[in-house]
């Protein structure tokens, strides 16, 4: 998400676009947009991504205001959840005359 | 063909310069052939990075250079209910060339490049879209067969390795049934038609069938660099293995229509299960290619035109942005 992209003088920022698909869900990352300004960014987003009810909200972010972990980091953050079987409801055994649990 | 690259000189593939570069090239291709997909950060080789932004730029560029023939009939459409469904057409391929772009640009080149190096000549787009739309009924073989042979070759890059790549084209496939459908009903309205009409339909379609033929690119024989992209999952199926699908799934549309298909040489292969065709005119094909297209020039000039007419527009656009941010602040 965020990238080195090399911005031209003349060109608009880079947004991020997240879309709601309907209520009750998140807001979802679907691309990005130029814009020259957040108003402007809504409205293309809009039109790029909504042409056929695909959303009822709309989030726009400067691409360049994401910090994104990085893929080499992947071991160090994430790996230390494996091992952690505990945390999870089917490491324990609970006997059928228990009912539903 | 939309996506196809395979007539110009390859990426060279760089040996890797040092052990740590070796051991993550072979990580690249194994996650490839474990069929997880690359995303924007992960490291990735600088031939594929390459090979894509190429791609991906060309298939961009086909998108917005595609609503050129279209866009030239929205004002002659024949009615209220034609015209509205060619404006959502011509935006949608204007929206798809910029999904496209979007996904280009998370593998470091900027757009305002990607659409230098088109209006430079240095980058291509589908040499379809250089044969002009002389009738009505080309609104609906466009749509019928451009479309159709896009969305063959389209579901196949869905599956692409490249992540951004791969959920533009899940998008792009979502909205281009609607195109190939509303072609096909606008073409079955003529074959209902008066005879004028029903010719209209089949010279349309004489004049279109071969260059949608050869929007899958060359034969696989003389598409040696494909194999690499087969490799890297960026291609996902081979040019003549696309082109018999489109073939297969056509031949029975156009009976249904009542009409011919331009080539003597169509017919059902029992023990291959599929259509045989004629042989396709490369010369054409790679003197389209080569710039010399009956609209060739005309659609870059125009692009070139739209472009620097909306320079204004883009200028005050920063300006305003530009104060409001300094009203913000003060």
């Amino acid at each position: 998400m965020t990238k080195e992209t090399k911005i031209s003088e003349n060109e608009w920022p880079l947004w991020e676009v997240f879309i709601r698909s309907k209520a009750g869900l998140d807001h979802k990352h679907c691309g990005s947009i130029h814009a020259s300004d957040a108003e402007m960014a809504l409205e293309s987003a809009r039109d790029v991504y909504t042409r056929r009810s695909e959303g009822i909200s709309i989030w726009v972010v400067p691409s360049n205001a994401i910090t994104a972990s990085k893929p080499e980091d992947k071991e160090s953050l994430f790996e230390p959840a494996d091992d952690k079987i505990y945390r999870h409801p089917t490491f324990y055994d609970i006997p059928k005359g228990a009912g539903k649990m | 063909m939309y996506g196809d690259t395979s007539i110009q000189k390859p990426i060279e593939i760089a040996e890797p310069t040092s052990e740590e570069q070796a051991r993550l090239a072979e990580i690249f291709q194994q996650k490839i052939d474990d069929g997880i997909k690359i995303e924007p950060q992960d490291w990735m080789p600088d031939a594929y990075r390459k090979t894509l932004v190429r791609q991906m730029s060309q298939h961009a560029h086909s998108e917005v250079i595609g609503m050129q023939p279209e866009g030239n009939w929205i004002t002659r459409a024949p009615s209220l209910r034609r015209k509205v469904i060619l404006l959502a057409k011509v935006q949608d391929e204007g929206g798809h060339g910029l999904y496209i772009y979007s996904g280009a640009e998370t593998l470091g080149t900027s757009r305002a490049e990607m659409i230098e190096q088109l209006q430079t000549g240095r980058a291509k787009y589908s040499s379809i879209f250089n044969y002009p739309a002389l009738t009505w009924a080309d609104m609906g073989t466009i749509g019928w067969l451009v479309d159709g042979a896009a969305i063959t070759n389209q579901v196949a890059l869905s599956r692409c390795s490249y992540g951004p790549y791969s959920r533009a084209m899940i998008r792009i496939c979502k909205e281009e049934s609607f195109h190939q459908r509303q072609g096909y009903e606008l073409l079955l309205t003529l074959s209902r038609g008066t005879q004028e009409q029903k010719d209209m339909l089949q010279e349309s379609v004489n004049r279109f069938w071969w260059p949608s033929l050869m929007m899958f690119g060359p034969n696989d024989s003389d598409s040696p660099h494909s194999a690499q992209s087969m490799k890297w999952k960026i291609k996902r199926k081979s040019n003549d293995q696309l082109r018999q699908e489109f073939v297969d799934a056509t031949v029975p549309q156009a009976e249904f229509l009542g009409i011919t298909l331009p080539d003597p040489d169509l017919k059902w292969n029992e023990e291959r299960g599929h259509y045989d065709y004629g042989e396709i005119d490369w010369q054409e094909f790679n003197n389209v290619v080569k710039g010399n297209g009956p609209c060739n020039k005309q659609r870059i000039a125009n692009h070139i035109k739209a472009h620097e007419d909306g320079a204004w527009v883009r200028e005050a656009a920063a300006a305003y942005a530009e104060k409001q941010q300094r009203k913000n602040v003060a």
